[in-house]
């Protein structure tokens, strides 16, 4: 019967959205979309917590035996990024209702509660599917859905921003597909775990080569690897509040992980991926993303582009971790997919409030000021959520953070170390920024106290809650990591 | 007689010219058909491959031992579907773009967005 949930999982989100179509109905779209979400939450910890009892789980669709039919299989590592994905799903369903009434016009919001669903399904399918090709029809489903959830933002920039990210996403999806088009013709299948097993006996490596180069720059598009990140800014800043806040906290992180399942899984036991300098040039590239990022953002007027060139130096830290290739780092990189999804949630879903309140859809940071008067309970889950993206002890940023310089340290690369430090010091800056203005300043003349809505304002302070709740209780974040990292390292947990 | 790895000379150069006109075209819609031509190329790298001359569609009968491989097939037509759905998502945006700024010219567009922020 539990085996079952696996297609469920992902058949349930699908199914919502054209119901929610055919019914064109907001109220009922709300609903369908929180039930599916909660329903995929209590799927999700069923699946995962038999996966770290008793190992992988595996479903074979139309019962057609893998390598033949499509393989659904759930490991660890997918098992820890299905929680993740569902979670913040979870959280934004119910908040979604105040912002998208406030933000998009009456008679499409049923429509964008569909591309949603849509956007659930398809991140939750590329997670649990283990058919490279049926990977990239789930990528596509959760990036086409992604580009038409962007452009229903509210200012005409948002079509540009979508405009743009179809291209390019287009292009690295395109570019993942040619990668897995030789790694067919090389050995012939596509289930991954099969692949894995026959590229070890392909001789001929130029094309297994070419494929590790188009997967690698396909999904460093899709995760917005520095510099491949042009369109995350844009894309975050002008797409619809609930919009950004989901796909903040998860299209990047699955993206992660996909590129995880290729390096770890498929060419890792590939002789002469170990000759490659494919880590060395992830943490070159991770180490520019987390410095020039986080510079780009101390100077930013926009709130919300503020924080999306934040998410484009997290994403650093995350590559950092997969380029050490040791357990200790792998650890935190795989911990910071949940923590900075959940602490890069929050921060949107409270913004999500304040552009409610401002009744503007923009934000610059001189907005801000005065806001821990006028909303104090937001004001307070931005300074949490804050120090978590810093990494302050006893928040969830510091978790991850201390297993990459854990990391780090084991491969003896101390300037490293001076880099996550240097990049943590920089946050400080523009988080300082942002909370200097809000509890500072003065409010503008004639403002009244007007907190964010209580159903937003309670999903706001549950995630912002989370980011402490991980940074003391690690049992789940970084037990499911190091099971997950030590599963990718070939070790048994 | 063809020359050897036509068919992957052929793709090479419908990708490179699709990313091309991708890159260097500043109209929206021109950008798009560069797009297609792009996702084309693919179909044609996991096709070609898969045909045997002389081979038959792999139904077993007499007579017949030399089989084409269906599954490229199956994949691109999925592939296929994909490209339809994002050439008919962009062509929307793009008249959407064209509504809310009277133009579909990148240079243009840029143009008029810092006009705004001014």
């Amino acid at each position: 019967m539990l085996e079952h949930l696996l297609a469920l999982q992902v058949v349930l989100p699908l199914m919502a959205a054209p119901l929610i179509v055919l019914v064109r109905n907001r109220h009922f779209a709300w609903l369908a979309t929180t039930a599916v979400s909660y329903a995929c939450l209590v799927m999700a910890i069923a699946l995962a917590s038999r996966v770290f009892e008793s190992g992988p789980l595996s479903y074979a669709l139309g019962n057609w035996p893998p390598p033949w039919g499509i393989e659904y299989r759930l490991d660890a590592l997918s098992a820890f990024v299905l929680v993740l994905v569902s979670l913040t799903a979870s959280f934004v369903a119910p908040y979604a209702q105040r912002s998208i009434a406030d933000e998009v016009a009456p008679e499409r919001q049923y429509l964008m509660y569909a591309m949603y669903c849509l956007c659930l399904a398809g991140l939750l399918g590329m997670t649990v599917t283990g058919d490279a090709f049926n990977l990239f029809v789930f990528l596509e489903i959760a990036s086409l859905s992604t580009y038409v959830l962007i452009a229903l933002g509210r200012r005409r920039k948002a079509l540009v921003a979508a405009y743009q990210y179809m291209l390019l996403g287009t292009v690295g999806a395109t570019f993942y597909v040619i990668g897995v088009g030789l790694l067919y013709l090389m050995t012939g299948t596509l289930n991954l775990a099969d692949m894995a097993k026959r590229l070890q006996e392909v001789d001929e490596l130029r094309p297994v080569l070419a494929a590790l180069a188009f997967i690698t720059v396909g999904i460093g598009l899709k995760l917005a690897l520095f510099p491949l990140h042009q369109w995350l800014p844009n894309a975050y800043a002008y797409a619809p509040s609930m919009a950004t806040a989901f796909i903040a906290a998860t299209a990047t992180k699955v993206s992660v992980y996909v590129l995880l399942r290729f390096y770890f899984s498929v060419f890792d036991p590939v002789p002469v991926f170990a000759r490659l300098p494919t880590g060395e040039v992830l943490i070159g590239l991770s180490v520019a993303a987390m410095v020039t990022a986080s510079l780009v953002a101390v100077f930013e007027q926009d709130v919300k582009r503020l924080f999306a060139y934040s998410s484009v130096a997290q994403i650093g830290y995350i590559t950092l971790g997969i380029g050490l290739e040791n357990q200790a780092a792998l650890t935190g990189s795989i911990t910071h997919l949940l923590n900075h999804g959940v602490t890069k949630g929050a921060i949107f879903v409270l913004l999500g409030g304040v552009v409610l309140r401002a009744a503007a859809p923009g934000l610059t940071v001189g907005d801000l000021s005065g806001l821990a008067r006028r909303m104090p309970l937001t004001a307070f889950g931005l300074v949490i959520a804050g120090l978590s993206l810093i990494g302050v002890p006893g928040t969830a940023g510091f978790v991850s953070k201390w297993y990459l310089i854990l990391g780090a340290i084991d491969r003896g690369l101390w300037w490293v170390v001076a880099v996550i430090l240097a990049a943590s010091l920089i946050a400080v800056a523009y988080v300082w920024r942002v909370v200097e203005i809000a509890y500072l300043r003065p409010p503008p003349a004639g403002a009244s106290r007007s907190e964010a809505p209580l159903g937003m304002l309670s999903a706001a302070l549950a995630m912002a809650a989370l980011c402490v709740y991980f940074g003391f209780d690690t049992s789940f974040s970084v037990g499911g990591a190091a099971d997950a990292a030590a599963l990718l390292l070939g070790r048994s947990p | 007689m063809t020359p050897a790895y036509l068919s992957y000379w052929l793709t090479i150069f419908l990708m490179v010219a699709g990313l091309y006109i991708l890159i260097a075209r500043g109209n929206l819609l021109k950008k798009l058909i560069g797009l297609a031509v792009f996702q084309t190329s693919v179909y044609l790298l996991y096709i070609a491959p898969g045909k045997l001359i002389g081979g038959t569609a792999p139904i077993v009968a007499e007579g017949f031992t030399r089989y084409s491989n269906p599954l490229p097939h199956v994949l691109i037509l999925t592939a296929i579907v994909v490209g339809v759905a994002t050439l008919a998502l962009g062509l929307a945006i793009t008249v959407r773009i064209r509504e809310a700024y009277g133009t579909v010219e990148e240079d243009e567009i840029l143009e008029r967005d810092r006009a705004d922020a001014e």
